[in-house]
């Protein structure tokens, strides 16, 4: 074998979670009040859009999640030795991106490197900016540099327009054998928007998707599209990296949130008496130290426990997944309270209605009617938290990472990007791409996630939808 | 003359459904206009209409309101505000709800009485004042300062009430003014309005569902269907001879004291009012309908007073009488269910480490017993405990004492199980009842999983059957509940206690929650299922006309304690506790109260936390005396098991027993 | 109502109990001093003797709980726990890495805290409410629709991006204000707006959303209606009863804070360079001064169980269901 799979901690996890995610989707599918409300959602172009955006982030934070480690080239068959670098199959994808490495930074889409040096030119040693060893290395003068830029932009342009288009086909000829209708009787009622779904959304934010992939394609193979940082790395690779980590921390962290939440939630507020109390005792102390100084205290413990035990990690990347799993693990201990909180108001409620009144006349066990009548009748709570929640972790990250108590600072995260480019901010002129880069990629996933999570509480949250 | 009020082809919509349809209708100075119908037909939107006061998303989309010389419809927005509340003036039905919770009673009205009368300072809290007074609120200088959360029930209406009469409106629209309230109150507040409308010449639309409200106070009718009005005429005139089949029907689903036979029916619901329809509104219910109520929709037919929408007005059939079934009165068997001295205190907590200051007797020593295939009804205002009386019999809240034997077995904690699989319990509101996320065949099995009846083919068949017993379709167990209507909820309450083959159900408030030709189908199934299986009931009701028609036994509640209780044709019909005595009069009736004058109570039921020494009935009994005051009177047996607590009757049977 | 206070007030003590516990356990038991002083010393310089060494001139060279050395009580008031933890009950946090007397430390920079903190509060509450009133004024229409996106869009965008923006464009680009410092007295007041503005901007997106969100709850309420019956214009119906019931969960909402804002913020403190508390504790826990993180976490539990305590108080005195009951 050229290579060897590596399965990190978050990675199983996040397959775990894969597992999961689906097993749900399974269950309510064959459920139908749990699949109203989620047909709701899906009516909402605003949701729909996101989700798509979101579908997108997602793809990229699942192929980076697929590790493996090289064969190192000259190690014999029979006792293989395997590169101390852990890649993904996104790495595989994107190999350009990874390996252009420049001097230091970079202009995006520059020609030129970012700081003079003294070059020799005409025999002579002047001091100017050089050329870049990948970004526009393909030209030969620089005054081609804009048209090369505006030809890619519309080549890349073009590309993405013509499998929009191509898609956009293949979908109509399908939805119109579909729902038996003439394809232009199909088209005539998308355009109208009238489909009971949102097909003009779902068109346009799916072809905007594709425009900007196509461009980014095209500029991307001749130039680094927003430069590069201070190592000469390319900032879009990073970027892109920095999405898995996101993910990561926007997921597992609720993954550890949800048990303990709806355990003591449901179980304060069900039970009362003195498990309510012992249960409000100890969410009102953990809520009562404040959230940063908890996990920056855990995370100096993990770090002196991973600093004093090097021998359990066989990679770099090995010990910042631990690192970033451990940060997960503590925001989702030091965050479970909230949730629980409404959870407990919730089943306090739930447990005065009549249905487990009924219940109970039958002698039904508490296990039981929890399971069955409290359980299911707050999902919709957890539901709408676990997306509510989601855009505020991945905003956390950047702020943790910046007070140092976020994700190793090896580790690709947009955090660990305006954390280091936030000292060059006083050069001149200023190095913006890197922060810039960092802000628009977390601004689109929280914003999607943000808009996706509306949609869904107003899906799911009882108060609007009326009595039911 | 010309009418105060007049209402022409009132259409209103929310999208493209149309609630009020071309209703049109007058009303005249110091008259009361009764809008009668069940829940869903667009009383209340027809109101909110004339108010301009729709919900977001509706608006009036054709037709005229002319308020006197005003025409309302066209009014700007900053003109129309002059008319609320100072030309016409709205009461609600939830005065907790509709009133500020935190802004005092004194202020609120006063925010009326500066907007229409200028009125501020001083001058405004004696007009305040004057209006608590002119409702009847006692102590009203004080209770200008009181938020509306310290006040009973009454007072908040009251209050309400006098909050719309601050501007001087001309006219008064009551949308189900007495609802929330109890039976008692009802009647303190329904005087009242009686006697302002009097006094001021107002007009009134009185919006209600209740024909007995409407019988002892509305001057004409008015019927309102699925958005229109189908029928309308002067009171004496409608309740003589009802015309339209949906009116006739709403009377003959009434059950009514005397009668014990099956009620009638409406089948089928309230057509949705978004599509369009064809014909007569009423005729997929109508079992008069022919071919021609199916396509055309009927126009007024004036008849002498009243006019009907209704192709065979005239022709129909006059009502007939419902056959009369004497209760039948089986001998006292072997008691089913007997309670002894049931008490249920609540600790109420206080201070620094809680301490246990006192208790709430919610119920204070309640004895009683039920036996098989019989109903005893035990009857009594809110907050009297008596849905605490069947909680705790079935130990879903634990009894402080007290002695239950169900079937000869005495039931402590040990065998709840034996307690479950013989009583079992029907709630009053069939939408908190079922778990919205249960499909109706796992909400049947439940009881059964729980209680190991059966195997599970058993199990399944005995679904199927549940389901056909309470007239469910067949594929109603795949179902979630929000497929059906209240009624049908209600059904399917009734099989989950049935699943385990009780012989005591429980019943609280079945039909409070639902509307009167439901009541009727409900009532009618618990009867067949009485007669059929030979249940027991211990039927939990506020309403006195259901226990006359269903009851056996009756128990009447006041506080936390029975105070008289007999077959319910003695106790009902020649109550000799004042309480009772109040209760029967202040239901309002159909018919005209015959002999006896009405009984009003003063005041409101007191707090069971702090009950009145002795009586706790004197500081409302009209015939208090002193050592009421002092002790609680010990029981009376009258004739045929008929037992009141009451001193002034036990010196009345002691006078009668002495001069024989 | 002094008894509940006063209950309220016993129920505190085992909390922080609690909390002292929990930073204890933290701090000495799973991450023992000798590991605090392997990564203070740095991997070069650690030997048995440089540990010990470090630990003594921190005071950290005694048993965790109990002395088997020491005589009488002194078996367990000369141990760690007491030193370091139980002494944080009295106010006496000790010594932090730099040698400076902690409780010195945040009784100065209390100050420059809330001197941030507490316009941000007022001046954020003011914005937010209006914001959302302006909303739900013309609740169903586009404006309302816009501004609800337009929120989702304020509060999508990291709180870092505000600061860099905001110091970027105002402080350096524009030369509006400073880039960062602080001064005491009216001469102060240049260097508080822009942490202020930019604190209150970045608040916007989340707050009127949650504001505008009860209000919309309050004006489905029947009592609404009851008042637009009356004749009352729809901005009185909004601000006298509106305002008046949705202002009780907001402002409970706020007394929770109050205490807090001496605590400052962390992030607008490091970049605005305002000498405060924010700005003490991250430098802290960037310089892994564990005293101080202790300090700073048994102070932040006290501050919110007082502001908890106010809360209940606040609670029974807006809201008069609770205070007459």
């Amino acid at each position: 074998m050229s290579f060897m799979p590596v399965i990190l901690w978050t990675d199983a996890l996040i397959f775990v979670l894969m597992v999961g995610v689906l097993a749900l989707v399974w269950f309510i599918r064959r459920h139908e009040h749990l699949r109203a409300p989620w047909r709701v959602v899906a009516q909402r172009p605003m949701a729909m859009g996101a989700a798509l955006v979101l579908g997108a982030f997602v793809v990229i934070g699942l192929l980076d999640s697929l590790h493996y480690r090289e064969r190192l080239a000259d190690s014999p068959a029979d006792a293989p030795q395997y590169s101390v670098e852990v890649l993904s199959v996104f790495d595989a994808l994107v190999s350009g991106l990874r390996t252009r490495q420049e001097k230091t930074y970079s202009a995006p889409l520059a020609m030129q490197l970012y700081a003079k040096e003294f070059l020799e030119r005409d025999g002579e040693t002047v001091r100017d900016y050089p050329r870049l060893q990948y970004g526009g290395a393909h030209l030969k003068h620089a005054d081609e540099h804009a048209s090369d830029i505006a030809r890619r932009t519309l080549v890349g342009l073009t590309q993405g327009l013509a499998v929009g288009l191509l898609l956009f086909g293949l979908l109509a000829a399908w939805q119109a054998r579909r729902t038996q209708t003439q394809l232009g009787a199909w088209l005539e009622v998308w355009t109208t928007g009238r489909l009971g779904w949102p097909g003009r959304t779902v068109v346009l934010v799916l072809t905007l998707m594709l425009l900007l992939a196509g461009m980014l394609i095209q500029l991307a193979s001749g130039y680094h599209v927003f430069g590069t940082d201070k190592v000469g790395q390319d900032v879009l690779y990073i970027s892109l990296k920095s999405i898995r980590t996101g993910l990561v921390i926007g997921t597992l962290t609720t993954l550890v949130t949800l048990p303990l939440a709806i355990g003591f939630g449901i179980a304060a507020g069900y039970f009362r008496g003195w498990v309510d109390d012992v249960i409000q005792y100890v969410y009102t102390v953990l809520n009562s130290i404040p959230g940063v100084l908890l996990i920056a205290a855990a995370v100096l413990i993990v770090q002196v426990y991973i600093e004093s035990h090097p021998e359990i990690f066989d990679t770099a990347a090995a010990r910042a997944d631990v690192r970033l799993l451990a940060l997960c693990l503590i925001m989702g201990v030091t965050s479970w309270t909230g949730l629980a909180r409404l959870l407990r108001g919730e089943s306090l409620k739930l447990r005065t209605l009549d249905y487990v009144e009924a219940a109970r006349a039958f002698g039904v066990s508490h296990v039981r009617i929890i399971s069955r009548h409290i359980f299911p009748n707050v999902f919709h709570l957890v539901l709408i938290a676990i997306v509510l929640d989601f855009s505020g972790l991945v905003l956390a990250e950047a702020v943790l990472s910046y007070v140092g108590v976020g994700v190793d600072p090896s580790m690709y995260s947009w955090g660990n990007m305006i954390n280091g480019a936030r000292l060059e901010l006083a050069r001149e002129p200023v190095v913006w791409w890197q922060l810039g880069a960092a802000f628009a990629f977390m601004f689109a996933l929280v914003l999607a996630a943000n808009l996706f999570a509306d949609g869904v509480r107003d899906a799911f949250d009882p108060r609007l939808g009326g009595r039911r | 003359m010309k009418p105060l009020l007049e209402v022409r082809d009132l259409v209103t919509g929310f999208g493209s459904t149309r609630v009020v349809d071309g209703v049109s209708f007058r009303i005249a100075a110091g008259e009361t206009y009764a809008l009668l119908g069940e829940s869903g037909c667009g009383k209340s939107m027809t109101a909110l209409s004339l108010m301009r006061l729709l919900p977001d998303g509706g608006r009036v989309v054709s037709g005229g309101v002319q308020l006197g010389e005003i025409d309302v419809l066209a009014l700007p927005e900053r003109d129309m505000r002059r008319v609320r509340g100072g030309q016409m003036a709205m009461i609600f039905q939830e005065p907790m709800l509709a009133l500020n919770p935190v802004i005092k009673v004194g202020a609120q009205i006063g925010e009326a009485l500066s907007l229409h009368r200028g009125l501020a300072g001083q001058a405004a809290r004696d007009a305040a004042r004057a209006l608590l007074d002119a409702v009847g609120v006692p102590d009203a200088s004080r209770r200008l300062d009181s938020y509306p959360f310290e006040l009973s029930g009454g007072l908040r209406q009251r209050v309400m009430i006098a909050m719309a009469l601050a501007g001087e409106p001309r006219l008064l629209i009551a949308d189900e003014p007495t609802t929330a309230l109890d039976v008692t109150i009802q009647a303190q507040v329904l005087d009242v309005l009686r006697r302002l409308k009097a006094e001021r010449q107002m007009g009134m639309l009185l919006i209600t569902h209740d024909l007995g409200v409407v019988a002892e106070n509305a001057d004409r009718v008015g019927v309102m269907y699925a958005g229109e009005l189908v029928e309308e005429g002067a009171r004496d005139a409608f309740f003589a001879s009802p015309q339209h089949p949906y009116s006739r029907m709403l009377f003959e689903a009434l059950p009514r004291p005397g009668d014990s036979g099956r009620l009638t029916t409406i089948p089928g619901q309230v057509p949705p009012l978004d599509g369009t329809l064809v014909g007569c509104r009423f005729a997929p219910r109508c079992p008069h309908a022919v071919a021609r109520c199916r396509s055309e929709s009927p126009d007024w037919q004036a008849m002498g007073g009243q006019r009907v929408r209704c192709h065979l007005a005239g022709t129909l059939p006059a009502g007939q009488e419902r056959a009369v079934t004497a209760q039948t009165t089986a001998l006292a068997a072997q008691p089913l269910l007997q309670v002894e001295g049931l008490k249920v205190h609540f600790p109420i907590r206080r201070g620094l480490i809680q301490r246990t200051v006192g208790h709430v007797r919610a119920v204070d020593g309640v004895s009683l017993d039920i036996q098989a295939g019989r109903t005893l009804a035990l009857v009594g205002e809110s907050g009297c405990g008596k849905t605490t009386v069947g909680k705790a019999l079935l130990r879903l809240i634990e009894p402080t004492a007290g002695n239950i034997v169900l079937g000869g077995e005495s039931i402590t904690a040990r065998n709840a199980p034996s307690l479950r699989r013989q009583a079992q319990m029907v709630f009053q509101d069939p939408y908190s009842s079922l778990n919205p996320r249960m499909r109706v065949a796992d909400i049947l099995l439940e009881g059964m999983d729980a209680l190991r009846v059966g195997n599970a083919p058993q199990r399944r068949d005995a679904v199927a059957q549940l389901l056909r017993q309470v007239g469910l379709p067949d594929d109603a167990g795949g179902r979630y509940p929000h497929a059906f209507s209240g009624g049908q909820r209600q059904r399917i309450a009734i099989a989950r206690a049935l699943a385990v083959s009780p012989r005591l159900v429980i019943c609280d408030e079945p039909t409070s929650a639902l509307d009167v030709s439901v009541q009727a189908q409900i009532l009618n199934l618990l009867k067949d299922l009485q007669n059929d299986l030979g249940l027991a009931y211990l039927f939990i009701t506020h309403n006195l006309a259901v226990v006359e028609y269903l009851a056996h036994e009756v128990a009447v509640m006041y506080l936390g304690r029975i105070v008289e209780r007999g077959a319910a044709a003695d106790v009902l019909r020649a109550p000799r506790h004042p309480y009772t005595q109040a209760l029967v009069s202040a239901v309002p009736r159909i018919e005209p109260h015959a002999g006896e004058g009405i009984i009003r109570l003063a005041g409101d039921q007191p707090s069971p936390l702090n009950p009145p020494d002795g009586c706790h009935f004197h500081p409302r009994c009209p015939h208090a005396s002193a050592v009421c005051r002092q002790s609680y009177p010990g029981q009376t047996d009258l004739h045929n098991g008929h037992r009141v607590r009451c001193h002034w009757v036990a010196e009345q049977e002691f006078s009668a027993r002495s001069m024989n | 109502m002094f008894a509940y206070i006063l209950r309220r007030l016993l129920y505190a003590v085992p909390i922080l109990i609690g909390v002292n516990l929990l930073t204890f356990a933290l701090f000495f038991v799973v991450n023992t001093p000798d590991d605090m002083a392997r990564l203070q010393l740095g991997a070069k310089h650690v030997t048995p003797e440089a540990i010990e060494r470090w630990k003594a001139e921190h005071g950290y060279d005694k048993p965790l709980l109990l002395n088997p050395a020491a005589e009488g009580t002194a078996q367990f008031t000369d141990t760690i726990f007491f030193q370091h933890s139980a002494a944080m009950f009295a106010f006496e946090f000790g010594k932090g890495d730099d040698g400076r007397d902690i409780g010195n430390e945040i009784r100065t920079r209390m100050g420059p805290s809330l001197a941030i903190a507490l316009p941000v509060l007022v001046v954020g509450l003011m914005v937010n409410i209006s914001f959302a009133l302006l909303m739900v004024f013309f609740r169903a229409t586009y404006l309302d629709l816009w501004g609800v996106v337009l929120c989702v869009v304020l509060m999508s965008i990291s709180g870092l991006f505000y600061i860099i923006a905001g110091q970027y464009f105002i402080a350096k680009l524009w030369n509006l204000l400073p880039i960062s410092g602080f001064a005491g007295g009216i001469d102060g007041l240049r260097f508080i707006l822009l942490p202020v503005l930019v604190s209150v901007v970045a608040g916007i997106g989340s707050g009127a959303r949650w504001y505008r969100t009860i209000f919309l709850e309050e004006i489905g309420k029947d009592y609404v209606r009851t008042a637009r019956a009356k004749g009352l214009s729809e901005v009185r119906v909004l601000f006298r009863h509106v305002l008046k019931n949705g202002m009780i969960p907001i402002l409970t909402g706020v007394v929770v804070v109050l205490p807090l804002l001496f605590m400052g913020s962390l992030i607008t403190e490091s970049f605005f360079g305002i000498p405060g508390l924010g700005s003490y504790t991250i430098d802290a826990i960037q310089a892994q001064d564990f005293a101080v993180v202790r300090a700073m976490v048994f102070l932040g539990s006290f501050l919110y169980i007082i502001g908890l305590i106010l809360t209940d108080i606040s609670y029974s005195w807006v809201d008069p269901r609770v205070r007459l009951q």
